[in-house]
């Protein structure tokens, strides 16, 4: 066992990847996931260094309109839709890949051309945000290979993304909603890889495999 | 479908937990880093660390310890004790702590929670109730149970979550150390009347516990500290007893 991790931190030492600094919360918590792997992220808003990346993470914890408005001030919108090499979207990160969210009304960058809505309760027990340990099912992407039927990971969120063509992993709370997407070199994630534990490792280990 | 959670409570004094633990194997029992993992790898779903320290220099040990939580821990974790005003909400998530939990603090200024809230959404906020029952119904008590509030268990809880709160930690005092059962009907009540998941605390004894705060108590988690710490009840048979209770768990 020893070995094998060994082994992993030294196949993805010499790996770049780049976490998109932006005006979002909670950056550090994938910065240290990424460590536990090998690997040694660079977090940076800088244009060259994110284009030079072999892989990007754009995490985020905040509110949709407040961060396409810092992301557009910043050009960081173009380049992020210009992206050619493998991107993993997380949480926020994903709601903004998507063309437009409810939340503050915000146009997005548009690489999943599908809605980001509010939950709405449907009965009392329909707590929001959709907060814990829920499952994943119906999982078509490289980013879960090797998954079994069912597997839990932790989410935190008040919006979400309807099941469309690009809905890479289902997850059922108030209705059926999108926990993964993919389309071409876009990845993304509803739920927070760097917090599900063993099966959160493995689909950040997937990603730096692509 | 969403889990019910499994939540060990650690109580941290001058970096090192406080309460020993029957953990074979463990190299530094006292080591909340150490003993936070091997929760993890048990099956635990969540962690609250609570500084008890009162220092100033404890609090600098304490934001330390939480980074080296942050960064070797890969479920989230709650941190509270001694948060007091916003920049203290900032220090801890900054050093890489999912929520805060506060408590007597937020009774005193109310509005403490909306705004911990609004720069950090309502998501890592925590509210915890220390309450018992007395002759006029449940009321709050202050500074872990030395001071009664004029307060009342629903009425604050209620307040706190219209005010942004993400989530009640309920503590019966009544309940808490006993190891006789979660405070259930109060559980139930306090989870009809809220919009917001309800994290149950005080009593567990046994594993039957634990079912009676999902069933009874229609609690969203249940945390728990002495059981875990010395091995009473561990957490994957735990959980694999109220599966087969037909509670949803993560196993």
């Amino acid at each position: 066992m020893q070995h094998y991790f060994l082994n992993k931190r030294r196949k993805f030492k010499h790996m770049g990847i780049a976490i998109i600094k932006y005006n979002a919360g909670n950056l550090f918590s994938v910065d240290y996931a990424l460590r536990r792997l090998g690997v040694e992220p660079v977090i940076t808003d800088d244009k060259e260094t994110l284009l030079k990346a072999d892989k990007i993470i754009f995490p985020g914890v905040g509110e949709a309109e407040t961060t396409m408005r810092h992301l557009r001030e910043n050009g960081l919108d173009r380049l992020i839709r210009d992206l050619k090499q493998p991107v993993l979207g997380i949480c926020l990160g994903m709601q903004l890949l998507c063309r437009h969210s409810e939340e503050g009304d915000a146009d997005c960058l548009g690489i999943f051309d599908t809605e980001v809505k509010r939950f709405r309760p449907q009965r009392h027990e329909d707590k929001v945000p959709h907060m814990g340990w829920n499952t994943i099912t119906g999982t078509d992407s490289k980013l879960f290979a090797g998954f079994g039927k069912e597997e839990f990971v932790y989410f935190v969120h008040s919006y979400y993304v309807p099941v469309n063509p690009h809905t890479a992993a289902t997850t059922d709370y108030i209705c059926p909603f999108s926990a993964a997407l993919h389309k071409d070199n876009f990845y993304a994630t509803q739920f927070h890889p760097e917090k599900s534990g063993s099966t959160g490792r493995r689909i950040l280990e997937n990603f730096l495999n692509l | 479908m969403l889990a019910k959670r499994i939540i060990p409570c650690l109580d941290i004094k001058d970096g090192q937990t406080v309460k020993g633990t029957n953990f074979v194997n463990l190299r530094q029992a006292g080591d909340p880093v150490e003993l936070g993992k091997a929760y993890s790898a048990q099956g635990a779903d969540e962690l609250v660390y609570l500084d008890i320290t009162a220092s100033h220099e404890g609090r600098k040990t304490f934001t330390e310890l939480v980074r080296r939580i942050a960064a070797e821990i890969d479920i989230p974790f709650t941190v509270g004790g001694g948060i007091n005003e916003l920049s203290d909400v900032e220090r801890l998530l900054n050093a890489g702590a999912d929520k805060v939990s506060v408590n007597s603090a937020a009774i005193r200024n109310p509005q403490l929670i909306d705004e911990i809230a609004k720069h950090f959404g309502s998501q890592v906020c925590v509210t915890a109730i220390d309450a018992r029952q007395t002759p006029e119904g449940w009321k709050c008590y202050l500074n872990g149970g030395r001071v009664e509030t004029g307060r009342y268990l629903f009425e604050w809880a209620h307040e706190a979550s219209e005010r942004g709160a993400g989530e009640i930690l309920f503590t019966s005092m009544d309940h808490d150390g006993v190891k006789t059962g979660y405070a259930n009907e109060a559980l139930a009540e306090l989870s009809a009347r809220l919009p917001i998941p309800v994290i149950a605390s005080g009593g567990a004894g046994k594993k039957e516990h634990f079912r009676d705060a999902f069933l009874e108590g229609k609690a969203d988690a249940a945390l728990a500290a002495s059981v875990f710490h010395f091995g009473e009840i561990p957490i994957r048979g735990l959980k694999q007893y109220l599966q087969q209770e037909g509670i949803n768990v993560r196993l």
